[in-house]
């Protein structure tokens, strides 16, 4: 029997019941007394200077209340890397130039939609374009357009990762392969677009309901931007449709929401249609690779070199932290003695790339794992072999970067092997391709520069004995609100019931940096249980002054029994202690308060998951198209909390970096993108979507709570290195550019052919 | 100029008065308040303003809403029996085949119009049934898992 009676157990979700009855309120369905209609006018130019914004004929529009543009705005920039001033680049509002196809350049408010749209068309916007530059590649070049003012080669920021003697580690290498890839964008598709109501009143408050996965950097860029404290901002996040990484971030209808309602002292509600949301919010990086990887004839990894040039579109935004997660997780997972990265993230004049679930680590994966793989066939060494003699191993130590203490990567290693055993013989043009990973429990960087700890929560407990859990943390589909009031109610010993959470509400909850970075489980995880455990404390005073106890004893709450740890059968009712020990503080609720920061856990995470996934597919090779048949993962993410939540996550991973290996993809056209709608941009639907399979090992993380780790955007980093694995053994064409698109497919092989004659 | 909508919702007669070009989910969205039902596109292809309509699952953000003039609806909020769930929502809660939410609604109407036309369909045949509803969390298959079993009985004596 388990040790635990909450936690690992298949519950239905706390917010499961708002959610299949439609009751559950999102952003987009707030609507408020006297509230107007918000659109925003955006750049039609990938580049132009601004030379006049005449509003004065939208103005007039019957029903338009409002219309403001840069001029209305204090002139800031910002960008999630305050820190950095010079990384804060972005106005949302441009005053006086645009630099992407989407930039917005001016916002109305009216009575509805309808008549906000219509004033869109009679705002007159004189432009001087500009020449423009695309491909990072190009941008970087002298001589190129110059997007920031006083950026040379539009280099936005470049980060270095080194250990070892990679140099002298190369020359002991018996072989080296040299190869590029290029990894393509992807749009978060979140089924709920940007939105945001923002409500400033005569009183000087701002009040912004948003669909976001951060409701505390919302508040902090929001005051920075409008010149308010952050406490008379309060962000309240409902229901979420969906981040996926495209939320963290001040976004467009959040701060054009907020400064028409500043104006009008009304409420403004804005929210981006599908064709804003895929061509002006932010998006996957895409990376172009160059790699050498040096290895012993026995298949020993001795060295790495990485250089990568991200396209980081117009604005910093977070793209500078998937710079450097793509060059650390390019060493994952394996213990690679000597390694070394550049990497260099180049603006360009396309729509700004940032976040997205895996943060830089299903680039470097898909990279990684695909030349491992042409590394091991080049030594004669199976690919799971390569992987178990480099792979990493508990109580490992990334030089002068990162500590891993849990690890289950080799039995990740054992199952599959077993797994590919048992599958036998395939079919013609099925393959099956490897993919291993891992990934941070949340980021140590505080690039932000938050003064306060990263997770912090409240734990009330009732007269009733009913517990109010209060904490920053941003349930936006993954479950959160569900994992942290879990580990409430183990931690102080009630049932699931009991707890009710109330989360991402600035004016209400403690400070969490949100919902990114796979954070909530481990680091929120670990503040709740700190507060659950010190209202438990204060229970277990008043319990033991009641009950007379032996000080050699240990008190504990378990299923509403307040107990000795040793003699469990002596105790009182949770319920009678609850009523005692407020009545003994004079009446004051029991309250809990708990906070987490990592401290000496390394410089990226303080802890991390392991995965090894094998996707089997076939390859029609008349239409080159790629049919995924069946994915399945061995994955170790600690101790499981919510097993239908790591579910979940695992099988959505799998639709969404499938996608990325082999069908989603935002081309474009001097800047625009061509595909800003549903019917053009592919994405794996239900019928598309292969037989999944879990395989969970047991592991346990010292740092987690209960010893939990994260299991939220480690799963989306290897499909695509599966799947380009799985592609080369079912027809055997390499192909090192995503996505593996039919044209791609039949190209090479084409090609394989030709060379053959 | 304004035209009368005589619509049924949920049980419940309506007597509207709307313009022409109103679409059915601007009806059930911001005239009756039922705002369970979503909007993700706008152009027919996500699938998540599915609703009910005269039994068949229809997307209510590409029909006019006088086009549903005499006819019947049945949204999310309709689904359950009063406090008591349909067995198509237990089943979800129980398969976890939701995440963020958003898809739901339209995700149980394409369901529950399917379990009504073919209350044992194949598994193929629920992947088709939800083929036009997009979900960027779960991946589908706790979905399919979740609706097979009520068409297996799972969830018969809640019925």
């Amino acid at each position: 029997m388990s040790k635990y009676s909450v936690i690992g157990k298949r519950v239905r979700r706390v917010d499961g019941t708002e959610k299949v009855t439609g009751s559950a309120k999102y952003t987009f369905d707030i609507v408020l007394p006297s509230m107007l209609y918000g659109k925003i006018l955006r750049s039609p130019h990938p580049h132009a200077k601004i030379l006049n914004i005449d509003t004065s004929r939208a103005e007039k529009l019957i029903g338009v209340k409002g219309v403001v543009t840069g001029k209305d705005t204090l002139g800031h920039k910002q960008g999630i890397w305050r820190r950095f001033s010079e990384l804060c680049d972005e106005e949302i509002l441009c005053r006086t130039k645009v630099r992407y196809i989407g930039d917005p350049v001016a916002a109305v408010a009216a009575i509805d939609e309808d008549t906000a749209e219509e004033a869109l068309d009679l705002i007159d916007v004189e432009y001087e374009p500009l020449p423009a530059v695309f491909d990072p590649l190009e941008a970087i070049k002298e001589g190129a357009p110059q997007i920031h003012e006083g950026v040379e080669l539009n280099i936005n920021v470049n980060r270095h990762i080194e250990w070892g003697d990679v140099d002298e580690a190369f020359k002991k290498c018996d072989h080296i392969r040299e190869d590029q890839f290029k990894c393509s964008s992807q749009a978060h598709v979140c089924m709920e677009t940007h939105c945001a109501a923002a409500s400033f009143g005569y009183d000087g408050k701002l009040t912004v309901w948003t669909s976001t996965q951060s409701s505390y950097y919302i508040q902090a860029l929001l005051a920075g931007m409008l010149g308010l404290r952050e406490g008379d901002i309060r962000v309240i996040k409902p229901y979420t449709g969906g981040g996926f990484g495209g939320k963290f971030e001040l976004d467009s209808a959040q701060f054009c929401a907020s400064v028409l309602s500043m104006k009008l002292c009304r409420p403004v509600k804005i929210v981006l249609s599908r064709e804003e949301e895929f061509t002006a919010t932010k998006r996957r990086t895409p990376m172009y690779y160059y790699v050498r990887l040096g290895a012993k004839k026995d298949g020993t990894l001795l060295a790495k070199e990485v250089r990568v040039i991200t396209e980081g579109g117009a604005y910093t935004g977070m793209g500078a932290t998937a710079l450097y997660l793509t060059g650390f997780f390019s060493s994952f997972p394996y213990k690679y003695p000597n390694y070394r990265y550049d990497g260099y993230r180049v603006y360009t004049n396309t729509a700004p790339t940032s976040a997205m679930r895996g943060f830089g680590a299903p680039q470097a994966t898909f990279v990684g794992e695909s030349q491992l793989d042409m590394l091991a066939e080049d030594l004669g060494i199976d690919p799971i072999e390569i992987r178990r003699k480099n792979g990493m191993t508990p109580n490992y130590e990334v030089p002068g970067q990162a500590y891993i203490q849990s690890c289950g990567l080799h039995q990740c290693l054992d199952k599959i092997e077993e797994q590919i055993k048992q599958r036998g013989k395939l079919p013609p043009n099925h393959g099956i391709g490897i993919a291993a990973y891992g990934f941070m429990s949340g980021g140590i960087f505080n690039w932000f520069d938050t003064p306060y700890a990263f997770s912090s929560a409240l734990v009330k407990v009732n007269i009733d004995g009913k517990v109010d859990l209060f904490t920053g943390a941003c349930e936006i589909g993954q479950g959160s609100d569900t994992t942290l009031s879990m580990i409430c109610a183990e931690e102080l010993g009630v049932h699931l019931e009991d707890i009710r959470i109330h989360s991402g509400d600035t004016g209400i909850c403690p400070v969490d940096l949100g919902a990114w970075g796979s954070r909530e489980t481990l680091m929120n995880g670990n503040a709740v249980k700190m507060a659950a455990a010190d209202a438990k404390r204060q229970l277990l005073e008043f319990a033991a002054a009641k009950l007379g106890v032996n000080i050699v004893y240990d008190l504990d709450i378990k299923d509403h029994w307040v107990h000795l740890v040793d003699r469990p059968e002596r105790g009182l009712s949770y319920f009678d202690v609850v009523k005692g020990a407020i009545r003994g503080k004079d009446g004051e609720a029991i309250m809990g308060r708990g906070h987490y920061t990592p401290h000496r856990k390394g410089m990226i995470s303080p802890a991390y998951s392991f995965g090894v996934q094998a996707a089997e597919l076939e390859v029609d090779t008349e239409t080159g198209k790629v049919k995924l048949v069946n994915v399945t993962t061995a994955h170790e993410s600690g101790t499981v909390i919510n097993p239908i939540g790591i579910e979940g996550q695992l099988e959505g991973a799998i639709m969404m970096a499938g996608g990325y290996g082999f069908c989603e993809d935002q081309p474009m056209d001097e800047g625009k993108i061509l595909n800003p709608s549903f019917a053009d941009y592919k994405l794996i639907r239900s019928l598309d979507m292969p037989e999944t399979k879990i395989l969970e090992i047991d592991t346990y993380e010292p740092e987690g709570p209960f010893g939990a780790k994260e299991a939220g955007e480690g799963l989306t980093n290897p499909t695509a290195g599966a799947i380009a694995n799985a592609v080369y053994k079912a027809v055997g064409v390499r192909i090192n550019d995503l996505p593996i698109t039919p044209e791609k497919v039949l190209k090479a092989l084409k090609a394989k052919e030709q060379q053959k004659k | 100029m304004k035209k009368e909508l005589r619509l049924t919702v949920n049980g419940q007669p309506y007597e509207l008065y709307i313009k022409p070009k109103t679409l059915l989910v601007e009806v059930l969205r911001n005239e009756l308040g039922l705002t369970g039902t979503k909007r993700g596109c706008n152009e027919s292809a996500c699938g998540a303003c599915t609703v009910v309509l005269n039994g068949m699952a229809v997307r209510s953000c590409s029909i006019l809403a006088l086009q549903a003039n005499g006819g019947e609806v049945v949204t999310i909020e309709g689904l359950a029996n009063g406090t008591v769930l349909h067995p198509l929502q237990k089943a979800f809660l129980d398969y976890g085949a939701f995440q963020c939410g958003f898809c739901t609604a339209g995700m149980l109407m394409s369901a529950k119009a399917l379990l009504d036309e073919n209350p044992e369909p194949t598994k193929e045949q629920i992947k088709e049934g939800i083929d036009g509803n997009l979900c960027r969390c779960t991946g589908y298959n706790s979905i399919i898992r979740a609706i097979s079993a009520v068409a297996k009985g799972e969830y018969k004596e809640a019925k």
